[in-house]
């Protein structure tokens, strides 16, 4: 499908999610009346956050440290009628106040967007800070919908397409680095996978920051004359099953990638679909073993896990042999 | 089916043994319910229901309305009597068809089946961090109304209260009012035999509220207290209230109040719900007898 190109000039292009999403916000809640914005003492002490808060003090609140309180107070704005993002932490939110997500948020069906940062190994924080599970976590709550947008546009794009959108999300979006990955401008929707580069020997299947160094890798294999689609699966939950059979029937040879723990996460939900249709193809999923990494940031991690552009080149090339 | 105003105490007490025997009636025909629990709130909600909310049963979605958050979910059965005696809904469907699927009424109140319900609660903890979301909502529209919320003494052992509590008053969220249903006891604890909280209202004076310690058997003092409650007046924000209503489980019914541990749920027979409803008579006769 193509139709628009990716970017594949390495750190140059590097945006700043944070940035790029906090500027979002802030014109969110200044240009509709409706929509609130909650954080965990992440508002600071000066800035353009720090600047809503004071100015918006029943529509800009800051809980303190205190995620679960976050999550239910964000969901009784919902009730109101008002447009919540609640944003903090991913380990948490997702984790510390799934309770609250559960029944407050799920159970309870109100649209609220939580907004869960340092997705994956991107903090380089440790195992209290990492967040490898929310995938598993939201893919089995009803009425939730999960999205890992791969760049910070893409963030831009996915708050947008918030608005409207029913029932709770759960917004997971990694360190805030991250190089783009569209240079160009395209459609957007939840639910809807993109195929940003068409190939016809294999699919890799990606998420969050895996696009990008699945495009990495894709190219790499191109030069050793493999021909290698990539997917940017931007929506976990709802998940979109004719992307994932239209990939399987066209290719026959799938690899998930993702920053989250290998079991119950995105290769797992592409599994299950594979198996509910009853599509022949194989299947390799690379992502974090199903152990905790202790020590390290992303750019050694990464390359460590064999998720950087190189090492999904390699784990690809040896599965298609 | 229109709106309920008992403006005299007496007819409060009446009401509150009326409801008493609606809770009892269920735990014969509906099944085992939780009983004791929703047995001591009983006063204090049926005050707030039928005289202090101005609760309209035909309009329950009014944006200026004043909410009840039912935190302690598994009193759901209270909350249900009062609709139920309110002509919101059918006795019958809650005693033939509790917890059916398809049906309306469950162990814990769901918000979209049961009309009336603010929020489908049953998870200890989270009624009072939903209150500061209406709170600040009302506040950001100049909505005055007031935000209840009825808690167990034992619910307090939940963490996530007390980071609603603290939060509440650090910004004047004076438009809730935190009702503490002190009971004595949890579903295996009477008071002080697991947790020691020494002293709750200082728990709470501690976190910044405005605490009020009152015998939650006395419908006099329920509505005297709640008669004084301050206005809620964005312009000079005063702090959160906490109501400690003081009962026992099982409250108005003798035999369950001497062994409240053993009414966390519970079942009548035809004969035991007999035996029942004469304590509750009898109780509500005394109850008659207290004057302000």
């Amino acid at each position: 499908m193509a139709g628009f190109t990716f970017n594949i000039t390495d750190m140059a292009a590097m945006m700043n999610a944070k940035d790029v999403v906090t500027k979002k916000i802030v014109e969110l809640v200044k240009e509709n009346p409706k929509v609130c914005y909650i954080n965990s003492d992440g508002t600071g002490h000066s800035g353009p956050i720090r600047d809503i808060y004071e100015a918006y003090p029943d529509r800009v609140l800051d809980v303190g440290i205190a995620e679960m309180n976050l999550v239910t107070v964000a969901a009784a704005m919902a009730k109101k009628g008002y447009i919540p993002f609640g944003q903090t932490f991913g380990p948490f939110l997702c984790v510390r106040a799934l309770d609250q997500i559960h029944n407050d948020l799920a159970y309870n069906d109100l649209p609220v967007r939580l907004i869960g940062t340092h997705g994956g190994l991107t903090s380089g924080y440790g195992p209290t800070h990492n967040t490898i599970v929310e995938f598993g976590i939201m893919n089995s709550i009803p009425n939730m919908t999960m999205i890992a947008p791969c760049d910070a546009n893409q963030c831009v794009k996915m708050l947008d397409a918030s608005l409207t959108y029913p029932g709770p999300i759960y917004i997971r979006i990694p360190r805030g680095e991250e190089p783009a990955v569209y240079n160009t401008d395209y459609d957007y929707q939840i639910g809807k996978a993109i195929e940003v580069k068409a190939g016809k020997d294999a699919t890799i299947i990606a998420t969050g920051s895996g696009v990008y160094n699945s495009l990495q890798a894709a190219l790499l294999l191109q030069e050793q004359g493999l021909d290698v689609a990539v997917i940017d699966m931007h929506t976990i939950k709802p998940i979109d099953k004719d992307a994932i059979v239209k990939a399987a029937q066209a290719t026959g040879n799938l690899i998930t990638v993702e920053d989250h723990n290998i079991l119950g996460g995105l290769g797992s939900i592409v599994a299950d679909v594979l198996m509910e249709a009853g599509v022949p193809a194989r299947l390799k999923k690379i992502g974090i073993p199903d152990t905790f990494i202790s020590l390290g940031y992303p750019e050694e991690i990464y390359p460590y896990l064999g998720f950087d552009g190189p090492g999904i080149a390699k784990t690809v090339l040896e599965f298609c042999k | 089916m229109a709106k309920v105003n008992l403006k005299d105490v007496p007819a409060l007490i009446e009401k509150a043994g009326d409801i008493r025997k609606g809770i009892c009636r269920s735990a014969r025909y509906a099944g085992n319910v939780h009983i004791g629990g929703p047995l001591s709130a009983t006063d204090i909600t049926v005050a707030l229901y039928y005289k202090y909310m101005g609760f309209d049963p035909e309009d329950t979605e009014n944006p200026e309305r004043d909410m009840f958050i039912l935190s302690k979910g598994h009193n759901g059965i209270l909350l249900y009597s009062i609709f139920c005696d309110m002509g919101m809904h059918d006795w019958h469907e809650l005693w033939d068809n509790y917890n059916k699927i398809g049906h309306t009424f469950g162990p814990h109140p769901n918000r979209k089946l049961v009309r009336g319900i603010e929020v489908s609660t049953g998870s200890l903890g989270h009624g009072l961090n939903w209150c500061v979301g209406f709170a600040h909502a009302n506040r950001n529209e100049g909505i005055t109304s007031r935000i209840y919320c009825l808690l167990g003494d034992g619910e307090m052992e939940e963490g996530s209260n007390w980071e609603a509590i603290m939060y509440a008053a650090s910004h004047k969220l004076n438009n809730i009012v935190a009702i503490v249903d002190n009971n004595h006891c949890s579903a295996s604890f009477l008071s002080g035999e697991n947790i020691q909280w020494n002293s709750m209202a200082d728990c709470w004076r501690a976190f910044g509220w405005d605490v009020r310690e009152i015998d939650g058997t006395n419908m006099y003092e329920i509505d005297k207290t709640l008669a004084a409650l301050p206005a809620v007046d964005f312009d000079n924000p005063g702090k959160p209230v906490c109501i400690i209503s003081n009962t026992t489980k099982g409250q108005g019914v003798s035999y369950m109040m001497e062994r409240s541990y053993a009414w966390h749920i519970g079942g009548l027979d035809d004969e035991k719900l007999a035996e029942t409803e004469a304590l509750i008579e009898a109780y509500t006769a005394q109850q008659q007898e207290r004057k302000g």
